[in-house]
């Protein structure tokens, strides 16, 4: 191979990079990335970047150096726009051609916009850009509604709390983190929230935003209420970043369709957000929209390119944290799975673990990052013996 | 060898820990890395690589 084309300059593109280099991969290396940054971790963007006011270099993934020593060739800021597989071409946004013998696609998501017209005053969070708009929004101290009670809005709440304003957070579901974790979790998350002052409007469908000379004033539910607001986010989920591709013959679904080993097409793989695969250890296709497995799944791909024939089988993890609550998860949480709690859940500081088809498949803990990795073993063990339900699973 | 470690990056993951117990530790409740031995032996060259290599974080560094 005389060049691999890394689309996507971000936590997935940059580990395709250093994962190209590590296994002996010399020859020319692009990546193509669409903002206009180097590298940056998104968790923090959430977290201590708006409510401690971090530099970019804290949040920097690699220093120049380490960049320099990968030796590739970042086109930035640039955006793939077609891909043509039986030419292997790349064509650019400045209709730029370029020819690659291998392509690691890392695009990863965006955020769903809230349907119908957004007045000024309303934001998603995925980027730099989009972080520092709100640090900037929020020194005005607007009273804050979110939108959305999945990982990124209840961390986003946390932080605006955790920076004196009031929050309150509207959600459909029945309490926060409604599809990542059984109900105990989310209702005790929901009360630490509450504890720390944020508002919950649980059950509460969003019709849509007031405004006043075209700046957010407030948000209505569907009951007709209004929560009045200066700045709401949206956060309620995010699609793959794959409609450039519509046009290659690529399959895409819910992410690009790639095999157990990351192979979306001979000389073509995915990594990380965007990509969908089939995870041949619980038997199921999965698509995690967490940070590790970014690093995690483009390592794989990369081998697999380089003609390793290697199943990506992890075993998912995540963290979040809001207020003073650190929470990890290994593994996986179906519906239909029973929770036993180790420890005490009153003490805040507990491991939960859920139990499938007589095995333990997922282990959550709640500030208790060490424990939680003992039980990792068993989940190693148990994701040969169980079949999951669901045909896919997102993990966001 | 000299291994570095920046906690501020550190996201708590762990994955250093499995990779090189020997090295690296967490604190028992947010999980963020701990570096147990600064100068570790040749020996364990390749564990700490290892690490390097699975920290999502970026955030351990090696001289030497
Ligand atoms: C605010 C926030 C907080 C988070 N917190 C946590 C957390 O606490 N714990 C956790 O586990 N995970 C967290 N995540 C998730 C984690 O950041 C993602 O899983 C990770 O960033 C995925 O990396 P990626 O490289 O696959 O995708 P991305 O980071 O989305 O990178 C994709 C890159 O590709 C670029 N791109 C897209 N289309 C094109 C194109 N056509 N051409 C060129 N470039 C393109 C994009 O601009 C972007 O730079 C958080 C995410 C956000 C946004
Ligand atoms: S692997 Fe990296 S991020 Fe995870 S605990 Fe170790 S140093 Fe921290």
């Amino acid at each position: 191979m005389r060049t691999v084309i890394v689309v996507g300059g971000s936590a997935a593109g940059l580990a395709a990079v250093q994962s190209l280099r590590r296994e002996g991969y010399g020859e020319r290396i692009l990546v193509i990335g669409a903002e206009p940054h180097p590298p940056y971790d998104r968790p923090p963007l959430s977290k201590g970047f708006i409510a401690n006011n971090l530099p970019f270099e804290h949040i920097r993934l690699g220093e120049q150096a380490l960049l320099d020593e990968l030796g590739a060739e970042w086109l930035v800021p640039a955006r793939a726009c077609e891909l043509d597989l039986e030419r292997r071409m790349l064509r650019l946004e400045a209709d730029d051609r370029l020819r690659f013998d291998g392509l690691v696609v890392a695009t990863g998501v965006s955020p769903l916009a809230f349907p119908g017209p957004s007045p000024h005053g309303v934001y998603t969070l995925r980027g730099l850009d989009d972080a520092e708009a709100l640090r900037t929004a929020l020194a005005s101290a607007p009273r804050v509604a979110v939108i959305g009670t999945g990982v990124l809005g209840m961390e986003f709440a946390a932080t605006a709390r955790k920076i004196g304003l009031d929050v309150t957070v509207i959600g459909n579901a029945p309490h926060p983190l409604a599809r990542q974790f059984p109900a105990a979790i989310g209702e005790l998350l929901a009360a630490r929230h509450r504890e720390a002052g944020v508002i919950l409007r649980l059950n509460a469908p969003v019709a849509g935003f007031e405004e006043t000379s075209g700046h957010v004033s407030g948000v209505r539910l569907a009951d007709g209420e209004v929560i009045p607001a200066e700045l709401a986010l949206v956060a309620i989920g995010s699609k793959p970043n794959v409609d450039w591709l519509r046009s290659s013959g690529l399959p895409i679904g819910d992410g690009i369709l790639c095999d157990a080993r990351c192979r979306a097409a001979p000389g073509v793989y995915a990594a990380g957000d965007v990509a969908s695969w089939w995870h041949s250890g619980y038997g199921a296709r999965l698509r995690i929209e967490h940070r590790m497995n970014a690093t995690e799944q483009a390592g794989t791909a990369v081998k697999n390119l380089l003609g390793a024939t290697e199943d990506f089988r992890p075993i998912p993890f995540m963290w979040s944290d809001q207020h003073d609550v650190k929470l990890q998860s290994y593994g996986v949480f179906p519906a239909s799975g029973e929770m036993e709690i180790e420890g005490d859940m009153a003490s805040g500081r507990f491991v939960a673990l859920c139990h499938h088809q007589g095995r333990v498949v997922g282990a959550l803990g709640w500030n208790a990052a060490k424990t939680l990795r003992q039980s990792r073993m068993r989940l190693a063990e148990a994701m040969e013996d169980i079949r999951l339900d669901e045909p896919t699973l997102t993990f966001a | 060898m000299r291994v570095i470690i920046e906690q501020a990056k550190c996201c708590g993951a762990g994955q250093c820990v499995l990779a090189a117990p020997d090295i690296f530790d967490q604190r028992e409740d947010d999980g963020i890395v701990i570096l147990l031995q600064e100068n570790p032996s040749e020996e364990s060259r390749a564990d700490v690589l290892q690490a390097i290599k699975v920290c999502p974080a970026l955030a351990i560094r090696l001289e030497g």
